[in-house]
């Protein structure tokens, strides 16, 4: 397993660049340290968006496993006092993973707008329920405390940063890995010809509900890391219909060429939002929006395609 | 007949809200044996064959494989126990290369289904796909994104694609159709000499006289959903209902059998 992965170059690739990620982080100061852990997690969350983009689905309902992670790991701590980082992230993948795979039975059935519309419906329920009910803390929502790790207490937010980029490094090398595998290909070969695949004697249903529970983990442990890196949940943040729109924002922006992309986009957008926002308080959204246009229209697979264009001018250099 | 029958269907009939497009079908076709189905547009013909291969429900009768009762069945389902199919417009993966395609196709046949998690190119994986592409002359096109391939190459390979699980019983729907007259009997020696070797039993819709006479053991010709005829082709071919509601009354006389089979078109 590990010699098969390593030899991957992405993966390889990859583990080198969280390294390169983890070193500098010591350089950061906390605002950095924050933002870019922000972006880690929306990376985790669109690397579950991606592969749900190249089986042909867009969901605009992310939101909804985004929040319920985040939620797991307040109400973890608000019913049993956890705060351990494996307890918190398991109750946040466990919580999103079983209701992504109870919805998956209804939305394997839809595509196109119905699968993201219907998706934004069960995220706009989620947010009702928290909006509505104070022993899930309303619209304010819960203060979560610091992240224990193993029992350890971290006296700066370092050492969880550290161990979100050791959390991406397992989900990316997991995913790539998944991708390469003859059941990863399917997502390809679902949105070139499901009936191809019916009559190779595989589900279609069964494939995308697997790309659909395997994408609510993920965005279930996204939202468990932002809730430890915010240290704050409420529904605006978490669960609101923005924050599946920006989730979609963000995997347009990355692009479907890698697996890397998502973590790309995530922190780009996140420094992006925050510098639009010192920059113009009250209209940082058109800088944002200019932004993804520009991306559409002159990079239509995403910042991923920059690392192409500069591969091809080295060999041209060459 | 002779051999064990590997299809055996009775009474079957289905409609689509009262019009009825299939009616009163009796069939059975041996084992390695090689049927055409013949008809106009709008026979039943492609009914028939989606009732078989799961992805029609009868409105009632009943459908055995092997022996076994698979009326309704899915098409997965079909797929599994050996009953395949190629589509009239090539059901492939487009934006993959040939390979990818096939396999594809090939950890899918696999038996195992856990083996689904291991990689997809594995050194057995692409020997056995090799195999495949040059069984079927696709070697030269390994390579090449399936978009960029003429009709012909891309019926091989949904073909192709369609056979690697060693199915029993094979339903081509119009396999030459699309393809230019120089390939299609290239195509055809090509996918008929590979099924023969694995002993596959092949039903094939084809409107194509030349192809039908030149490979089919037994004609099976439909009129509005009913088999009005069931015999050899030289039989088949020289029966009046055949020649009025197939071939077309312009064909001439029944005992005109070479007229009629260079027709073309039914």
């Amino acid at each position: 397993m590990i010699r098969s992965a390593l030899s991957d170059a992405t993966i390889r690739w990859t583990i080198a660049g969280f390294l390169v990620l983890a070193l500098v982080g010591t350089l950061f100061p906390n605002w950095i340290l924050n933002n870019t852990m922000f972006g880690l997690a929306y990376g985790l969350a669109v690397l579950g968006l991606l592969l749900l983009w190249r089986t042909g689905l867009v969901s605009f309902g992310h939101a909804l496993y985004f929040g319920m992670g985040a939620y797991a790991v307040a109400l973890l701590e608000r019913y049993t006092g956890a705060t351990d980082i494996v307890m918190r992230l398991g109750a946040a993948m466990t919580v999103a993973g079983g209701t992504g795979f109870v919805l998956g039975f209804v939305l394997r059935h839809y595509r196109g707008i119905f699968f993201a519309m219907l998706s934004m419906a069960f995220s706009m329920v989620l947010y009702g329920v928290l909006v509505k009910t104070e022993a899930l803390g309303s619209t304010d929502g819960f203060s979560v405390s610091q992240t224990t790790i193993l029992g350890w207490q971290p006296q700066s937010k370092y050492p969880l940063f550290l161990a979100i980029v050791g959390l991406c490094v397992i989900a990316t090398t997991g995913v790539q890995l998944y991708l390469h595998s003859a059941l990863g290909h399917l997502t390809t070969s679902v949105r070139d010809n499901e009936i191809r695949v019916e009559y190779l004697g595989y589900s279609v249903a069964t494939a995308i509900h697997v790309k659909y529970v395997i994408s609510a983990a993920l965005a279930g442990v996204a939202g468990g890391v932002m809730a430890m890196a915010l240290g704050q949940v409420d529904p605006d943040s978490m669960v609101n219909w923005t924050v599946s729109g920006e989730l979609v924002f963000i995997t347009i922006m990355a692009g479907p060429g890698s697996v890397v992309a998502p973590f790309i986009g995530a922190i780009t957008f996140e420094f992006l939002r925050t510098f639009a926002f010192e920059l113009a308080p009250h209209a940082w959204q058109l800088i944002v929006g200019g932004t993804l246009l520009g991306i559409i229209f002159f990079m239509p697979e995403g910042l991923w395609s920059l690392t192409r264009l500069i591969s091809r001018k080295r060999e041209k250099v060459r | 007949m002779t051999g064990t029958p590997v299809l055996r269907v009775r009474n079957l009939h289905k409609s689509f809200a009262g019009i009825v497009a299939a009616s009163n079908i009796n069939v059975d076709v041996a084992d390695g044996e090689v049927v055409g189905i013949i008809g106009a547009n709008g026979a039943g013909k492609t009914v028939f064959v989606n009732m078989i291969t799961g992805y029609l429900k009868p409105t009632s009768g009943s459908i055995e494989f092997s022996g076994r009762e698979i009326t309704g069945i899915r098409p997965r389902d079909a797929t599994r126990i050996g009953v395949c199919r190629s589509f009239q417009i090539s059901q492939v993966f487009m934006t993959m290369t040939v390979l990818e395609n096939l396999l594809i196709a090939v950890s899918l046949a696999g038996k195992e289904r856990k083996s689904l998690l291991a990689p997809l190119r594995s050194r057995e994986r692409i020997r056995e796909c090799e195999q495949v592409m040059e069984r079927y002359k696709l070697t030269e096109h390994r390579d090449n994104v399936t978009r960029t391939l003429s009709q012909g190459v891309r019926k091989l390979l949904d073909i192709a694609m369609a056979v690697v699980s060693n199915p029993k019983l094979l339903l081509l729907d119009e396999p030459t159709s699309g393809v230019s007259s120089d390939e299609k009997f290239r195509l055809m020696d090509l996918v008929m000499n590979a099924l023969k070797e694995q002993g596959t039993a092949v039903l094939f819709v084809e409107h194509d006289m030349e192809i039908v006479q030149r490979y089919v053991d037994r004609i099976l010709a439909f009129y509005q959903g009913e088999i009005v005829c069931d015999a050899p082709p030289d039989v088949a071919l020289k029966d009046p209902k055949v020649i009025e509601y197939v071939l077309g009354e312009s064909h001439g006389p029944a005992n005109d059998s070479e007229s009629a089979l260079g027709a073309g078109h039914a």
